[in-house]
This record gives structure tokens, C-alpha cells and sequence, in this order.
């Protein structure tokens, strides 16, 4: 009895999450139908779902892998800026948007995940901090090459230059796809609310599924003791690289949400910079490390807040930052965990429907 | 038959000679203790039969193969376990999960197949938790099989260790002090569980341990270190009445 109960427990809390997703889904588009949702927040529902992607795949690396990255963003402009040119090459040649969308995130996720890999090969090899901070700097060394790359094309192909767009030398009627600076415009912004939540269900599910499997464990394993790792044979620097390019892909994926939601990509520090690669990892670590709902939650929480708190002007960042503090305790003060565990939504549920000999008859069996 | 030869084993740390020409051979079905005062370099030398440390002397031969110089990784799939003095569990998992994870190189399935929950993830996983609860019932931890490894009783999670080891079905086990910080009660029943696993699973067993009655009382032959070196090897009662063995002990 107890031992089903408990094998299932995990896939339970995978479909719990799920469903949320689809109630949620469900009643933003009510909400849409009905007129009654304000323009701000329909601006976010995509955001909502490309920033969950993030925290749910760099949770990947810090949470299930144990390694620190800071260069997450590096990964989601990789996929942003490929599934973009992509798109953008292949707008006449392909009309089906649905064949489009799915190649360019495919190729988004192929390219970040090519990236993460060959970081990983290099770094994971190494201990300690050296991947915080070669992530950094792989995610600051992307943004500025791409605002410092050109590419063209025309009738003899593509032109590709690393100074300026009159060095392209492009024959008259060439179209220039990469401006510099200026980046990718003219995208069709195909991404829409339902893509994006698909696309975060999917997401979710690999991981999800990833941890709850044989690579998933041995991941664990290298995140929970690397010695007894290699002692039961576990081959540390394959499922290291692994979870690490699986949650490069993942970004890449984010990235191929965001850049066909805009229609003018550019990368900056804002969207790019480090900055977002920490605020990715705020999420993370708010949400509970190796915690992937959490992830979504926290992700939601915390790209709604300062919208909504914009009325606030100058004092906007201020509550943020109780904001963040309150949920840290939240999450990890020892008196809240247990008073957590105490008033958990399953037992506000059975006091409402009180049914004393039910209760009594459950609790006898889970003692037992 | 000869399972293990080691010949000539050696190793320093700067200027501390740790290990020094240490043989030893090991019969296949046999169990061996090993024991020698603190710092003796008993951990070392388990250390450098699995491939944690690299040798700077010496060969290690594994049913006819030479092992030196692999990794642990190579080592463990050539067939040897070990457990750690100091405990090593993957504490954030389940004690189930710490034994499936053993099982890692006997039962496959791609990662692919994992993340789409093909067929062969759905067979496989159910293997493995079949396997893995059937080690677990050996070491009396299946009712403890979905508790978190950190959670368990001290002289439970030694046993796990133990469990987790002999999940990667090895020829050789090999265990570091696995009665530390046990009452003789829990004791008692870990000789009786050793005694079982080697019938069981037909696993050669080298233990390392302080307690000498329970050396006494399973290991078959025994090898003392002293200083790094082997001072003595023989029959339990012939050894541990050895002068020179006293006499490293208990000092002059
Ligand atoms: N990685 C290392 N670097 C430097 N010195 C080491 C290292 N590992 C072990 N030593 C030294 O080697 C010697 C042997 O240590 P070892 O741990 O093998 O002893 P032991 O016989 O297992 O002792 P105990 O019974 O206390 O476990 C000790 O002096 C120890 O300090
Ligand atoms: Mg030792």
C-alpha cells in the first residue's frame, strides 16, 4: 500500500503541476474571450511561459546537476538569435507556420545544446567555481559577438562579417538579416500564449522525466557524492555533460520563444546580460533548488510582481526586494518548513471536508 | 583460485610513505580482514585498489587482468565495490534509490527512452526495483526503501552503503570498517548479514576493521599494516596472538 502510494508520489506531484498549468491556461483564455483581461497582462503571458522554461532548465543544472551557471542567458540568446535567422530566411520558403515554428526551436535547442556542450567539455572536467565563472563570461562573450555580427544574404548566398554591413559586399537587392548591433528584424512573431504554454509542458515533462529516470539518477548521484559516484561506476563527466546540455537546449528553446515575440531582436545586457542569468537564478533558488514546480512558481511570481507594482514608481524595487526576502524565508526558514508541512493544502482540504472516521481510517494506514 | 594480486603496492603524500610493498593474494570465495593501528594506511590501500588514488608502485592484478592505473569507474565495472569509513550515501535520494543507482551498469535503458517512458523504461525500472528491493530485504532496509538515505539510523546507512555496493554485483567487496559506530547488537547482526551475502551473491570479501572479535570471529585470514607495510598475515587466532601485532597495537 504505502510502497505504491510512494512510488507514485513524484509522477503524482508531476500532474498536479501539469494541471495547474492548464487551469491556468485555460482561464487566461476565458479571461481573453471574455474581454476582461487587461493589456499588460496579456503582454505577459508568453513572458510568463519563456521565463518558466528558463528557471525549469537551469534548475537542471543547479538543482538536479549541483553546478553553478551564470550564463543561461548566453544559452536563450543562442536559441533566440538562430530560430530567429531561421525564421526570418525561411519566412517565403516555408508559409506553414507550424512546420517553421518547429524547426526554428529545434534548431534554437540544437544550437544552444551544441554551446553547452562544447563548454561542457571544457569546464566540467574541472571543480569548483571555474564553470560559475566561465558561464559568465561565455554569456557576456555571446551577447557581444552577436552585436558585432552582420549577415547577409543575396542571389550567391551568405555574407557574413564581423566589422560593419558595407563589408558584406552584397550584390544590389541583398537582404541584410543580422545588423550588428541592430539585430535580426522583420521576424513574423509567430509565438502565441498556446505555443508557449505547449512548449513549457513539454519542457517540463522531459526534465521532469529525465530526473525520474535512470540518467536522472545518476545525475543525483554526481550532485549528491562524486566519490561514491565513480565507485559504483557511474561515468561522471558524461551524465555531467548531459544534464548540462540538455538545460543549455532548454534555454535555447526560451530563446526561440522570446526573439518570435518581438519583432525586433536585439541583444542586450538587459534581455542577455548577466543580469538575466542571475534573475534566472533568483528564480531558481527562491523557487527551491531541485524544486521544478517551485521554479515555475517562483518564475511567475516574480515576472508578475514588478509590473504589477509599477504604481508604486520609485518604491517599485524596494518591495521587490522584500518581496524576494519574504519568499526566501518562506522557502527555507526551518520554523516555516514545519508550519508548511503542518498547514499543507491537503490538510486545509480535509478539515473543510470534515470527515472524522475517514481521517482516522487514512492516518491509521499511513502509520502503518 | 587467485581472484586478487596485488605486488609491490606503494604510494606517498609529499614525504609520508603511506603504502609500502604491500602484497597481498586473495582467494576467490574467501574473507579477508585487514587490520593495523590508526593511520596505518588500511584506507589507503583500498584507495589505491580502486583506482582513487594512482600507484607509484606496483601492480594490481583482477582475475588475470591488470587493473593498475584505471579509474574507479573502470575498476568498479571490472568487478570491485567498496564502502567508505566515512559515509558516503547519495543522502538527498531514497535508500531505494540509492541501491538502483548501483544497479547503473546492469540495467540500461537510453536516456531517450527514459524522457519519451518507452517500453524499455517501464520494463527496466521495473527490474531494477524488483533487484533492488530483493538487496534490500537482505539488509532488512525494505521498510525504510522511500525514506530519504539521510534520514536512516547511523548502523542503517552502513548497511546501505553495503547494499549499494553489492548492487554493481561485484567479485570483490570491499568494506571499510563497516561496524564503526555500531552496538554489538547491530554488530552481531552485520556478521550474520556478511556471512549471508557471501553465500548469496558468491562475493569475495576484504574488510577492513577495528573490531577485533568481529574479525575474529568471520575473516578467514587476516592482513596487518603497520606503518604502510605489511607486518603479518595468517589465520585469525595465529596473527592476532602475533607479538609483533600486539606489540603494534599497544605500542612497547
Ligand atoms: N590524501 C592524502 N594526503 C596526504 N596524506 C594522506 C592522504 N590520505 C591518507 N594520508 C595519510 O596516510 C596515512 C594512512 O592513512 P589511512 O587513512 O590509510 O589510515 P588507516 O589505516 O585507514 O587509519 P584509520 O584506522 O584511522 O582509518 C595517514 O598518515 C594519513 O594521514
Ligand atoms: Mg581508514
Amino acid at each position: 500500500m504505502t510502497k505504491i502510494k510512494e512510488l507514485n508520489k513524484s509522477t503524482r506531484n508531476n500532474i498536479i503541476t501539469l494541471g495547474i498549468i492548464l487551469v491556468f491556461y485555460v482561464l487566461c483564455q476565458i479571461l481573453i474571450a471574455a474581454g476582461v483581461m487587461s493589456n499588460l497582462m496579456q503582454g505577459l503571458l508568453v513572458p510568463l511561459c519563456y521565463y518558466s522554461i528558463l528557471a525549469v532548465s537551469l534548475n537542471l543544472t543547479v538543482g538536479i546537476l549541483g553546478e553553478l551557471s551564470l550564463g543561461h542567458a548566453g544559452f536563450m540568446c543562442i536559441g533566440a538569435f538562430t530560430g530567429a535567422f531561421f525564421t526570418r530566411c525561411t519566412e517565403d520558403s516555408i508559409p506553414n507556420v507550424f512546420i517553421r515554428y518547429t524547426i526554428a526551436v529545434l534548431i534554437g535547442a540544437i544550437f544552444a545544446a551544441l554551446f553547452g556542450g562544447l563548454i561542457g567539455v571544457v569546464v566540467l572536467r574541472l571543480r569548483g567555481d571555474y564553470l560559475a565563472i566561465v558561464t559568465l563570461a561565455f554569456g557576456e562573450i555571446v551577447k557581444n559577438i552577436i552585436n558585432a555580427l552582420y549577415i547577409g544574404i543575396d542571389e550567391k548566398g551568405f555574407h557574413i562579417s564581423l566589422q560593419d554591413a558595407s563589408n558584406l559586399k552584397m550584390a544590389e537587392g541583398g537582404d541584410i538579416i543580422v545588423n550588428g548591433a541592430k539585430g535580426i528584424t522583420g521576424t513574423s512573431r509567430d509565438t502565441t500564449f498556446t505555443i508557449a504554454i505547449l512548449l513549457l509542458i513539454l519542457v517540463y515533462v522531459i526534465i521532469v522525466n529525465l530526473i525520474n529516470s535512470r540518467s536522472g539518477r545518476a545525475i543525483m548521484a554526481i550532485r549528491d557524492n562524486r566519490i561514491a559516484a565513480e565507485s559504483v561506476g557511474i561515468d561522471i563527466t558524461r551524465f555531467k555533460l548531459l544534464a548540462f546540455t540538455i538545460s543549455a537546449a532548454m534555454a535555447g528553446v526560451a530563446g526561440v520563444l522570446y526573439s518570435h515575440n518581438i519583432s525586433s531582436l536585439v541583444a542586450t545586457p538587459k534581455n542577455f546580460g548577466y543580469n538575466m542569468s542571475i534573475m534566472i537564478l533568483v528564480f531558481v533558488v527562491l523557487g527551491g533548488v531541485g524544486n521544478i514546480r517551485g521554479s515555475i512558481i517562483a518564475a511567475v511570481i516574480l515576472t508578475l510582481l514588478p509590473e504589477y507594482l509599477r504604481f508604486l514608481a520609485d518604491y517599485r524595487m524596494l518591495i521587490y526586494a522584500i518581496v524576494l526576502i519574504v519568499m526566501m524565508i518562506f522557502n527555507w526558514n526551518p520554523a516555516c518548513i514545519t508550519w508548511r508541512k503542518n498547514h499543507s493544502f491537503k490538510d486545509i482540504l480535509q478539515s473543510v471536508f470534515k470527515n472524522k472516521k475517514e481521517e482516522a481510517k487514512a492516518s491509521g494506514k499511513e502509520e502503518a | 583460485m587467485e581472484m586478487l594480486t596485488v605486488k609491490n603496492l606503494g604510494i606517498s603524500f609529499g614525504g609520508l610513505r603511506a603504502v609500502d610493498s604491500f602484497n597481498i593474494t586473495i582467494e576467490k570465495g574467501e574473507l579477508y580482514g585487514l587490520i593495523g593501528p590508526n593511520g596505518a594506511g588500511k584506507t589507503t590501500a583500498f584507495n589505491l585498489l580502486t583506482g582513487v588514488y594512482k600507484p607509484d608502485t606496483g601492480v594490481i592484478t583482477l582475475d588475470g587482468k591488470n587493473i593498475t592505473g584505471l579509474s574507479t569507474i573502470e575498476i568498479n565495472k571490472a568487478g570491485i565495490a567498496r564502502t567508505f569509513q566515512n559515509i558516503r550515501l547519495f543522502r538527498a535520494l531514497s535508500v531505494l534509490d540509492n541501491v538502483k543507482i548501483g544497479l547503473h551498469n546492469d540495467y540500461k535503458y537510453s536516456t531517450l527512452a527514459g524522457i519519451l517512458r518507452l517500453p524499455s523504461y517501464r520494463r527496466i525500472e521495473k527490474q531494477m526495483n524488483e533487484k533492488a528491493m530483493d538487496i534490500l530485504k537482505v539488509f532488512d532496509l525494505d521498510k525504510e526503501a522511500h525514506l530519504l538515505s539521510a534520514n536512516l539510523p547511523y548502523g542503517k546507512q552502513r548497511k546501505l552503503e553495503i547494499a549499494r555496493a553489492l548492487a554493481t554485483n561485484p567479485k570483490l567487496l570491499l568494506l571499510d570498517e563497516p561496524a564503526a559506530g555500531m552496538n554489538p547488537s547491530e554488530t552481531d547482526e552485520l556478521m550474520k548479514t556478511i556471512t549471508l551475502i557471501r553465500k548469496k551473491y558468491d562475493v569475495t570479501i576484504l574488510l577492513i576493521e577495528h573490531d577485533m572479535k568481529l574479525v575474529a570471529g568471520i575473516c578467514e585470514k587476516i592482513f596487518v599494516l603497520n606503518f604502510g607495510t605489511e607486518l603479518a598475515n595468517g589465520l585469525p587466532g595465529d596473527v592476532l596472538n602475533n607479538p609483533e601485532v600486539v606489540k603494534a597495537y599497544l605500542g612497547e
